[in-house]
């Protein structure tokens, strides 16, 4: 049915329809990047604002993409440039934002929760771009939608998540919504970077590489954020490469000729991916950048085009 | 959401071969409007203008041997009412070829208000410049809110605005008829 949610915080909160209704709107608007004239007015008159606190190249020019292709005004505040410098907290500046009267706050921060705390505060809609380790909902349904196009359905397929599943919101992200439309998750990686009681969220769990990607039809390769090494969860980029590095010979040996290779980027070329491998055949990592577009126009779309009716 | 009062049906417009003999007439005046099938190009607006887009492709394929290209529209982000209906249904927009300097006929089963056309009209423009834009309509059902005519019409009914136009189609509805229902006395 219809969407009635005033955010996007997570995918942990949403039922499998509510899935499905987001990834088949993102769907339809796909269209629109093909076109001469890349706007439709959809949300002439709207304002976004992107808040962003932390680093990130695709999901905010994304979403700005986005927001301008539906004809919304777009404003990207990023913390470098901001007060947020000179020491005002993060619900001040918030407070601020939403004095000016914004229809849509996207929010990205360094800790869990922080799209929670704004979608509390204040009334405007919220979408959590990433909060700490917690989720990226976006980036889980610009996956499935990738995911969809690429093998014509959800239920009964097999994923094979792979790298730092512990500091990974992707990750949280991406195995509640497999396990809500009826896919099998495996996740994989070295123990330290596997938190402990993941089962619970209904995944397996492999040690080895090639027991994770054995027979899967997706298998999801994670940034290896480098300064996990200095914190001593890795022994060394060349061990992990070694052991964890997705390469065409173990690709070979082990999955299917049908596998989707997927990852959110950015790539550590080299560590979790090898570039033969990064710009294969099996490799879908720009299409899934495509794909992050028409997701978000999806979302802002649903968020800001129904204001209306909860008026 | 918003709740509806029931409908039930008042009296039936057109039965099936009065349907299917309205769209041939329709054909026909195509053809003859346009001096023959060159460079026509069909746009059906979603859902029933789709499938009555389709037939009269059918029917000129039949008539003059031509295949004409059909396109389908959704006018969703178009829409001037999108703040007043709830969340938004997007089902994509597929027009598979170029419409420019193409004549285009933009088909819908029902003309009322005439917002659905104009935001058509902006849709269509978006994606190119066509030769022209041509409107056929199933039922033209008067209480024009913009100054907006049809060339090609199945039919002219004058209804009260209380009242609503089913267009029923095999397709979606297992059978060909049109029909004014009104709400049910409470």
């Amino acid at each position: 049915m219809g969407w009635t949610r005033k955010d996007l915080l997570s995918i942990r909160e949403l039922d499998a329809a509510e899935i499905v209704l987001l990834v088949e709107t993102a769907a339809s608007l796909q269209e629109i990047a093909g076109r001469e004239i890349k706007k439709v007015p959809a949300l002439r008159g709207k304002t976004i604002v992107n808040l962003f606190y932390e680093n990130s190249t695709r999901t905010r020019t994304s979403f700005e993409i986005a927001g301008k292709w539906l004809s919304a005004d777009v404003v990207n505040f990023s913390a470098g440039g901001s007060s947020a410098a000179k020491g005002e907290s993060f619900i001040d500046t918030a407070r601020n934002i939403a004095a000016m009267s914004p229809d849509v706050v996207v929010v990205r921060h360094a800790s869990a929760g922080a799209a929670e705390i704004l979608a509390r505060t204040l009334p405007c809609s919220i979408v959590n771009a990433g909060d700490g380790a917690h989720e990226h909902p976006t980036q889980a349904l610009l996956d499935l939608l990738t995911i969809k196009e690429h093998k014509g359905h959800f239920e009964g397929l097999s994923v094979a998540i792979v790298g730092d599943i512990t500091h990974s919101r992707v990750a949280r992200s991406n195995i509640h919504g497999m396990r809500k439309l009826g896919m099998t998750v495996t996740v994989a990686g070295p123990p330290t970077l596997i938190p402990p009681f993941v089962q619970e969220l209904g995944v397996k769990v492999a040690y080895r590489l090639e027991d994770a990607i054995r027979d899967v039809d997706v298998i999801m390769m994670l940034r290896l954020q480098q300064e996990r090494m200095s914190s001593g969860l890795i022994p060394s980029l060349r061990e992990y490469s070694r052991y964890w590095g997705l390469t065409l010979d173990k690709l070979r040996a082990e999955a299917r000729p049908d596998v989707l290779i997927m990852h959110p980027g950015p790539v550590n070329r080299g560590v979790e991916l090898s570039p033969e491998v990064a710009d294969g055949p099996y490799s879908v990592i720009l299409d899934q950048v495509a794909k992050g577009v028409a997701v978000r126009m999806g979302v802002l779309l649903l968020l800001a085009g129904a204001r209306g009716e909860a008026a | 959401m918003m709740t509806r009062p029931r409908l039930r049906e008042k009296a039936q417009v057109l039965d099936d071969a009065a349907l299917d003999r309205a769209l041939t007439r329709i054909a026909h005046e195509i053809l003859e409007r346009n001096g023959g099938a060159k460079d026509l190009a069909f746009v059906g607006l979603r859902t029933r203008g789709v499938t009555l887009a389709h037939r009269l492709a059918a029917k000129i394929a039949a008539i003059d041997g031509a295949h004409l290209p059909v396109g389908t529209l959704d006018i969703t982000l178009y829409r001037d009412d999108l703040d007043m209906r709830g969340a938004p249904v997007v089902r994509g927009t597929d027009i598979p070829f170029s419409i420019k300097n193409k004549a285009v006929v933009l088909v819908d089963d029902v003309l009322f208000t005439g917002r659905t056309i104009r935001a058509a009209l902006d849709a269509l423009i978006d994606l190119g410049r066509p030769l022209m834009i041509q409107l056929a309509i199933l039922i033209d059902r008067g209480h024009r809110e913009l100054p907006i005519r049809p060339d090609y019409v199945g039919k002219n009914l004058p209804t009260s605005r209380r009242e609503s136009v089913a267009v029923r189609l095999r397709e979606h509805d297992g059978e060909d008829r049109v029909v004014i229902e009104e709400p049910e006395e409470a």
